[in-house]
């Protein structure tokens, strides 16, 4: 391989990196924040979808892409309090509700989504922050849109409260332990339905960034499981948002990789690369499930632990 | 491409290929239903608007929709897995219908030859240029549209409006139909401009928006200047194309509004003309024929209106080569090598010749490789 073509691989498993991971950041987030209440909502990729339905939906009717991105994020609100709200009732399985939820979702996002597939609808402007560079694909490669930055931005302050403020401390207790929630006059119950109801509104904002930014347009292929995928991340990441922007990245660049071997003339096994993001999952899946650090880390009232 | 050579070929097989392209009825016909209804299942692989493959069938099923004895009935997602063949199976016996359009590639085998054995008193008809006479049943056929035609159109356009010679191919899968797109794309380029490439990135499946966006962004930093693409929905590709300032050529259906700046042609199809004769025969309660071919030379596909991104000389030579496609002129000029440096076509071959359906190679001249 000669050095130009690598210098164009690792450019654009860098361009993937920031342009295909913003999705995966806020579905990952958003489940970290409802896996530390102590509850599992496997529905975000039925989030995500919406949201990117919604968000493109509302940018198109308002002339606005940022009144889209509210929107996405409300229509994640909604669905979150959804799976709150049923996840509350008595001998309710949270990873069941999940799934059904996920169905609502995409069903609920294809059937009003039908008439936004043929128009064009604003999309978010990217900031051009590679304008030094004369290399043109490295300059586009860093042509990043905001919403990357304010992934990562609510990834710090996310960490941030979660260690050091008093709703976090009550957020971390009611998944570590609702008897002692209990105990200090919290309500479990409420606490758990405003952290699901806040990590839907950060899965549907990413969703947004599908049909706003990256690819940039609704249809009904639009998500193939990222949602899914980011909520393996979350065990990856170990229930920490800072290690999520890490996670999310990886998953990003993975992907980025079929493509950009192809281009430059390693076109032999393009199925194998092209499944790289799928396999890396399995990996991380198989190599967390065994780590002690992991079991530590989850919190203790999540269904898949007690 | 030279003109001689095909004068004599294609005076000889201009009668074939006149009655392969327009109906050959063959094998046992269903029975004359001229009262009874005709309940006709038509099955989508993916949503019927997705500015693309299944919305151009969507689009020209509608003529159907209006013959009288004809009830349309659609479903729409359906994998190629044994998912079609239980959506068709449904159709057959819970909606009673007698006539099954399947409208996707893998449809074919097993699930239709499978079903069509199953149901001999169900017709089938799949869209793509399977059917064997041969080895398949006889109440199953093809129908298609030579795209390649078009897309040959749009390499000629492309070939003159590039500036660099280089043009990107985003593509889903490497299948016959594919790969005569890809491969009519170079020789229309190299028709104009003897120097051109074309390169290829197969993203694996039909829809996949996200690895599309990034092969197209992919096959611009490798320095391409045109992009074109066949997947289900080009929409991302054309639209990513427009975003890093460079030129592109359609597929399916009008891309055009998409790229004001640089759109090129497209390749379209003409469902329609095939929809409206099946339409007028069931009207008339005639059996379908097993296979209903075509092309430029018998209004089965079109190019998209040309755009900014389209130069003088490109127009020009593009309306040449349309006049040379409704004339039967040849597009597998022989011989021709594949891009490990073996012939793969021999001589020159008629743009129906059945050898072409079962290419598996690209030419040398594009730049991929299709494992």
């Amino acid at each position: 391989m000669s050095e130009h073509a690598l210098a164009t691989i690792l450019i654009a498993m860098l361009g993937g990196a920031i342009r295909v991971s913003t999705p995966f950041m806020f579905v990952a987030l958003g489940e970290t924040l409802t896996e530390k209440s102590g509850r599992i909502n496997l529905g975000l990729e039925g989030n995500l979808v919406l949201g990117a339905m919604v968000g493109y939906a509302v940018s198109y009717q308002t002339g606005s892409p940022w009144a889209g991105v509210l929107a996405a994020g409300i229509s994640g609100v909604f669905l979150g309090l959804l799976h709150g709200a049923i996840c509350s009732l008595p001998r309710v399985n949270d990873i069941a509700v999940g799934i059904a939820m996920m169905s609502f979702g995409t069903g609920v996002a294809f059937f009003f989504g039908k008439p936004y597939i043929q128009p064009s609808a604003p999309r978010l402007e990217a900031l051009p922050l590679g304008g030094w560079s004369s290399n043109t694909a490295l300059a586009k490669a860093l042509e990043i849109n905001p919403l990357f930055f304010i992934g990562i931005a609510v990834a710090f302050v996310m960490w941030w409260a979660l260690a050091n403020t008093r709703w976090g401390l009550i957020l971390r207790m009611t998944g570590d332990s609702e008897p002692a929630a209990r105990a200090m006059g919290v309500n479990p119950v409420a606490v758990r339905i405003i952290a699901t109801a806040l990590g839907g509104f950060l899965a549907g904002t990413g969703g947004a960034f599908l049909s706003l930014s990256y690819p940039g347009s609704w249809n009904e292929g639009l998500s193939s499981g990222q949602g899914l995928m980011a909520v393996a991340l979350v065990i990856f990441a170990r229930w920490n948002p800072l290690r999520c922007i890490l996670a999310a990245l990886l998953f990003g660049a993975a992907g980025a990789i079929g493509p950009a071997l192809q281009s430059v003339g390693i076109s032999q096994g393009y199925y194998f690369f092209n499944a790289a993001p799928y396999i890396l999952t399995l990996f991380i899946m198989i190599a967390t499930a065994r780590s002690n650090a992991a079991a530590r880390a989850a919190p203790g009232e999540l269904s898949i632990v007690k | 491409m030279s003109h001689e050579g095909m004068s004599r070929r294609s005076l000889l097989k201009t009668g074939l290929a006149g009655l392969a392209s327009t109906a050959l009825p063959l094998g046992a016909l269903a029975p004359a239903r001229a009262a009874d209804e005709v309940v006709l299942g038509a099955v989508y692989v993916g949503p019927r608007d997705d500015f693309g493959w299944n919305q151009a069938h969507a689009v020209a099923m509608e003529i159907l929709k209006k013959v009288p004895n004809v009830k349309v009935i659609e479903e729409e997602n359906v994998p190629e897995t044994d998912a079609v063949a239980k959506s068709m199976e449904s159709m057959i016996n819970l909606d009673g219908a007698n006539l099954i359009l399947a409208t996707s590639f893998g449809y074919y085998k097993p699930f239709v030859t499978d079903l069509a054995a199953k149901y001999p008193d169900v017709q089938f008809r799949h869209a793509a240029p399977l059917w064997n006479k041969d080895t398949d049943p006889s109440n199953a056929g093809s129908y298609f549209c030579y795209l390649n035609q078009a897309h040959y159109v749009d390499g000629v356009a492309a070939g003159l409006s590039s500036a660099t010679g280089k043009i990107g191919f985003v593509a889903a899968k490497p299948i016959p139909t594919v790969l005569s797109n890809i491969n009519s794309v170079l020789l229309g380029a190299r028709s104009v401009n003897p120097n051109a490439t074309v390169q290829v990135i197969f993203t694996g499946d039909w829809s996949l928006p996200v690895r599309e966006a990034e092969a197209a962004n992919a096959l611009v930093d490798a320095g391409c200047d045109v992009l074109t693409c066949h997947v289900d929905g080009p929409k991302v590709v054309i639209e990513t194309a427009e975003s890093r300032g460079v030129k592109s050529c359609g597929h399916n259906a009008s891309q055009a509004p998409l790229a004001p700046k640089g759109f090129i042609t497209g390749a379209e199809y003409k469902w329609e003309t095939i929809y409206k004769m099946y339409a007028d025969m069931l009207a008339k309660g005639e059996a379908l024929p097993n296979v209903v071919v075509g092309g430029y030379d018998n209004d089965m596909v079109q190019n998209t209106p040309f755009g900014a991104g389209a130069t003088p000389e490109a127009i020009k030579a593009a309306e040449a080569a349309i006049a040379g496609l409704k004339e039967k002129k040849p597009i597998y000029v022989g011989p021709l090598k594949d891009n490990t440096g073996k012939v793969v076509i021999d001589k020159t071959y008629d743009n129906y010749d059945p050898y072409l359906d079962g290419m598996d190679y690209l030419l040398d001249g594009v730049i991929g490789s299709i494992t």
